[in-house]
């Protein structure tokens, strides 16, 4: 049957091009790259890339970035959850918070630069009336040099996914009960989740975490404007030395992104030993049979960092609402002069090509993706194996490799096949970021399906292909609708494999915006924001009307 | 089969060849004819909206007029377009490559010529619309950079050094009047100036300004870097920079990434004085609402760095008769009468008004230049553009010094 051919064609999907393209990365960082004259091994570009100036310290802003979000923002998730989690201020909380998981993280970088910065919307607000601030305070606060502006935006993108592998995994633990019990034991609530509940959950949230840490030391488009720029970090001056005009900057971009690697692996190996601690702690304290009862101020500040980190998001992109409509709006004015909707207009004829772009990657990833995710789960059901974890790694790759490390090599393939910009090599690019994430929220409702159902099936004479069609596949339409949706706003936020796989000749809202954002027309970005967050927005729209008006009929059916 | 379908697109390919090293400017109606149905990628930096809108204009009139499709590839820096170009020779990608049309000048244009990636011979000069260019006045049309043009790229727009403030908020009798008074200028106003970080030309610009204005014999600069004096011919530049960057905005630890940001910045009341490469950013900004109508303009009287930009093919270019329609198009008096309207762009042409024909003088006068454009002869003297290797050699030097700064 036709998913025999599932697990394989996703591994090599989800692999092939991470490894070819790995391998066009290393070799010319070694020097090799006959088609650039480069046709012996050397450590030139390796001597090359330690002469730059300030290497090590991009090189330790990546593993920094990259530790302190996952740091941060898990810490939010877990205090929140551990103190939150089965209340109805959680649940409150989960609808607020789960929108922004499709808010592209360009778009949020753009809304805190805004918030944030010394002539920005909290300034205005509070100047000159509150602050005395009749000009802006020179503050460095977006830029800075330690790149703690870039880590919060990293931060308020990263909680909303964490919080959602953490909600899929929350079921799998017997949650009121082991509450019941430490609460008798005189446990306070954090300390009773975190002793009893949350080393399963971590086990298995634990390579989203690893995927959060790969991520964050290794963004380019947060980086590039929340980031610092003197100078940037490693994953920002790698796309810098790929872009220079002189050749032999590629063999130095190559062993750039190789260190790249290797920094997403240090800022890996040193959250393991911090596991590790952590785990010992925890022994230390549950062993010594301390309680934490008086745990109130830090259940609030769980939920106040849940909080803070949704509006953040939400504050900084009605900030950039406002400014695709303002007129003049000059510092420490609160609100714009004047409105219009010339930026609008102006911007709107100039819009249909990336947004026709946007959509037929998006869309096509999307359901190749889904069918791949199909094929793989119904095989799975077939040979009753589930993945193992260690395909689950594989599933994982695209996720754990930095972008940059294998996209340059993969761009210098498509370049060689004479493949690069079209619009069958971007999907291609996307789709290997689109599949994780569709397979990864389909799996477990997939898994959890009542098999009765298909039982009952058998029974009645429904071939294991019908009893798919008529009863597993419909009853799962939410599911799936909601996993294409996840994997078209994935497909949406990709910046840097449409800027290296389209060759600027393709360009997709994000692209589009990050571009601009370097001219800094905040009225101009406000537009491609608001742009690049309805879209995925839309997709979710979709996904759940769709199910309300198919089984708008069917009262089981409804939520 | 195979074989027939594969001689097929052989002799499609060689076909298509020989018409490419076929084309001459010289016959242009044999251009014009070919272009027809071409699309032509046009990769030019793609920061600013009304840059933006005016090649928008310019591809759906070429589209109408001359069934030219025109694809604007925006870039945030036009040497990834040479970059695009380089790996493709190196790619062995000779023919039908993806850079049909860039928007360059300076080191970009010298290291493509250097290297051999643009189109030639020489074919502006044979461009029909070469007659009204002004080669007597303006120099830098012919010698970009101090490199000789040689016809291997179109001019498009003339740029100078020209500096805004707000006079609701800074008084005209404290404006800078050279580098120097702009430093004691900064001394006495902490925090309020910058420049965008290099390699951003306009960053870069400043730093050839100050070079120009402070360096010992001026006549080094119209040659290639001599390496062994180098440091010393330098000196005054990082000196100066050096007594500059504690005084400036965030005290030089963070830039504004171009002229856009920094325009953000005066809006915003960030800085005080900002400076462009167009004497009409001004206007244009007051007239799109981004800035007061209380911003001015000023420059040095001493003289400001002026330049021309230009329009280039590449030598593998996919679509070359379309590229010259689009260079011949952009030189037109029409094309070049709104690129300077500030409404539109307020980007200074390359023509020479009195060589136009009665319609294309009016189409100039009928311009208002805005009220925060400086007349042209207020503008102060020229100052020339160093030798390309100065640029590529100060931004690395700076990029040592102060791009690692933490």
């Amino acid at each position: 049957m036709l998913t025999r051919f599932g697990p394989p064609l996703a591994v090599a999907l989800l692999s092939g091009p991470i490894l070819l393209g790995l391998a066009g990365t290393v070799l010319p960082a070694f020097g090799y790259l006959p088609a650039l004259g480069g046709e012996s091994f050397s450590l030139t570009p390796w001597r090359a890339l330690f002469a730059q100036p300030g290497i090590a310290t991009s090189f330790g802003l990546s593993v920094f970035a990259g530790l302190c979000s996952a740091l941060v923002s898990l810490a939010v998730v877990m205090f929140f959850v551990a103190a939150w989690a089965g209340t109805r201020a959680f649940e409150r909380m989960q609808h607020l918070v789960s929108p922004l998981l499709s808010v592209p993280h360009a778009a949020a970088a753009f809304g805190l630069a805004f918030l944030v910065a010394p002539s920005g919307l909290l300034a205005r607000l509070t100047s000159p009336e509150l602050t005395g601030w009749t000009r802006p305070p020179d503050l460095l606060i977006v830029h800075d040099p330690m790149g703690l502006t870039m880590i919060a935006g990293l931060v308020v993108k990263e909680i909303p996914f964490l919080l959602l592998v953490t909600l899929a995994a929350l079921p799998q633990v017997p949650l009121a009960r082991t509450r019941a019990l430490s609460a008798s034991l005189g446990y306070g609530r954090i300390a009773g989740f975190l002793f009893g509940l949350w080393p399963p959950i971590y086990s298995q949230i634990r390579l989203a975490v690893f995927a959060v840490i790969a991520f964050a030391s290794s963004v380019v488009d947060v980086a590039a404007i929340l980031g610092p720029l003197t100078p940037p970090t490693l994953a920002v001056r790698l796309v810098e030395w790929m872009n220079d005009p002189e050749l032999s900057m590629r063999f130095l971009a190559s062993a750039g992104a190789v260190l790249q690697l290797a920094a997403s692996a240090t800022a890996l190996l040193v959250w393991v030993v911090l596991e590790r601690l952590s785990a010992a702690a925890r022994d230390r304290f549950a062993a010594g049979g301390l309680r934490f009862r008086n745990d109130a101020v830090l259940r609030h500040a769980g939920l106040w960092a849940m909080s803070l980190s949704a509006l953040v998001v939400a504050a900084g992109l009605a900030a950039l609402a406002i400014w695709s409509v303002a007129g003049l709006w000059q510092y420490p004015d609160a609100l714009p002069r004047s409105f219009s909707l010339k930026t609008w207009i102006a911007t709107a004829p100039r819009i249909a090509e990336p947004l026709t772009v946007t959509l037929a990657t998006g869309l096509a990833a999307t359901v190749i993706a889904l069918g791949l995710t199909l094929l793989c789960l119904a095989r799975e059901d077939e040979s009753g194996r589930t993945l193992g974890n260690k395909a689950l790694y594989l599933i994982y790759l695209p996720l754990l490799v930095p972008q940059a490390a294998f996209l340059f090599g993969l761009q210098l393939l498509f370049l060689l096949a004479r493949m690069d910009a079209s619009l069958p090599a971007l999907v291609f690019a996307h789709l290997i970021f689109v599949m994780p994430y569709v397979f990864l929220s389909l799996s477990d409702p997939w898994r959890s399906f009542d098999r009765r159902y298909d039982a009952v099936a058998a029974g009645l004479g429904a071939s294991r292909r019908r009893a798919l069609a008529a009863i597993r596949l419909p009853m799962l339409t939410r599911a799936i609708l909601t996993a294409a949706a996840v994997g078209f706003a994935v497909s949406v936020g990709l910046y840097l494999p449409t800027v290296l796989i389209g060759a600027g000749r393709l360009t997709t809202i994000t692209s589009e915006a990050v571009a601009l954002a370097s001219g800094g027309n905040r009225r101009v970005i406000g537009v491609y924001a608001f742009l690049q967050m309805a879209l995925p927005a839309l997709g979710f729209l979709v996904a759940t009307a769709i199910p309300a008006l198919i089984f708008r009929r069917f009262r089981a059916m409804r939520v | 089969m195979k074989k027939t379908l594969l001689a097929a697109l052989g002799l499609a390919f060689a076909s298509t060849a020989a018409m490419a090293a076929e084309l001459d400017p010289k016959d242009w109606p044999a251009v014009v004819a070919e272009a027809k149905g071409e699309t032509v990628y046009w990769n030019a930096w793609g920061g600013s909206e009304n840059i933006n809108a005016y090649i928008e204009w310019a591809g759906a009139e070429l589209k109408s007029r001359y069934g030219v499709t025109l694809v604007h590839v925006k870039l945030d820096d036009t040497a990834n377009a040479v970059a695009k170009v380089v790996a493709e020779k190196a790619a062995g990608k000779d023919e039908g490559g993806s850079v049909d049309l860039i928007w360059i000048n300076g080191e970009n244009f010298a290291s493509m010529k250097r290297q051999g990636l643009l189109f030639s011979p020489g074919w502006a000069e044979d461009l029909p619309n070469w007659r009204y260019v002004d080669i007597e006045e303006k120099p830098t049309i012919r010698t970009d950079f101090t490199i000789p043009v040689e016809g291997l790229e179109s001019p498009w727009g003339m740029a100078k050094l020209v500096f805004f403030h707000d006079s609701a908020r800074t008084e005209i009798p404290d404006l800078p009047t050279d580098a120097r008074s702009l430093l004691d200028w900064a001394k006495a106003n902490p925090g309020r100036f910058s420049y965008p970080q290099p390699p951003d030309f306009i960053g870069s610009s400043f730093l050839k300004q100050v070079l120009s204005e402070l360096v010992e014999d001026p006549s080094i600069l119209l040659k290639a870097v001599d390496e062994t004096t180098f440091e010393q011919d330098a000196a005054p530049l990082f000196a100066y920079l050096d007594e500059l960057h504690p005084v400036m905005w965030r005290s030089g630890r963070a830039y504004p990434q171009n002229y856009p940001a920094m325009k953000q910045m005066l809006a915003d009341s960030e800085v005080d004085i900002i400076f462009a490469f167009n004497p009409a950013e001004a206007s244009s900004a007051i007239a799109n609402g981004e800035l007061p109508d209380t911003v001015r303009s000023f420059t040095f009287p001493e003289g400001t760095l002026s330049n021309t930009h230009f329009v280039a093919i590449p030598y593998n270019a996919a679509s070359k008769a379309g590229a010259l329609v689009t260079a011949n198009f952009l030189l037109s008096p029409e094309a070049q009468a709104r690129k300077q309207d500030p409404k539109v762009w307020g980007d200074p042409t390359v023509l020479a008004i009195d060589k136009l024909d009665e319609a294309g003088r009016e189409r100039f006068a009928a311009l208002d230049l805005g009220i925060a454009t400086l007349r042209p002869d207020e503008l102060g003297p020229a100052i020339d553009e160093p030798h390309p290797s100065w640029m590529e050699r100060i931004e690395a030097e700076w990029k040592t010094r102060y791009g690692v700064a933490n």
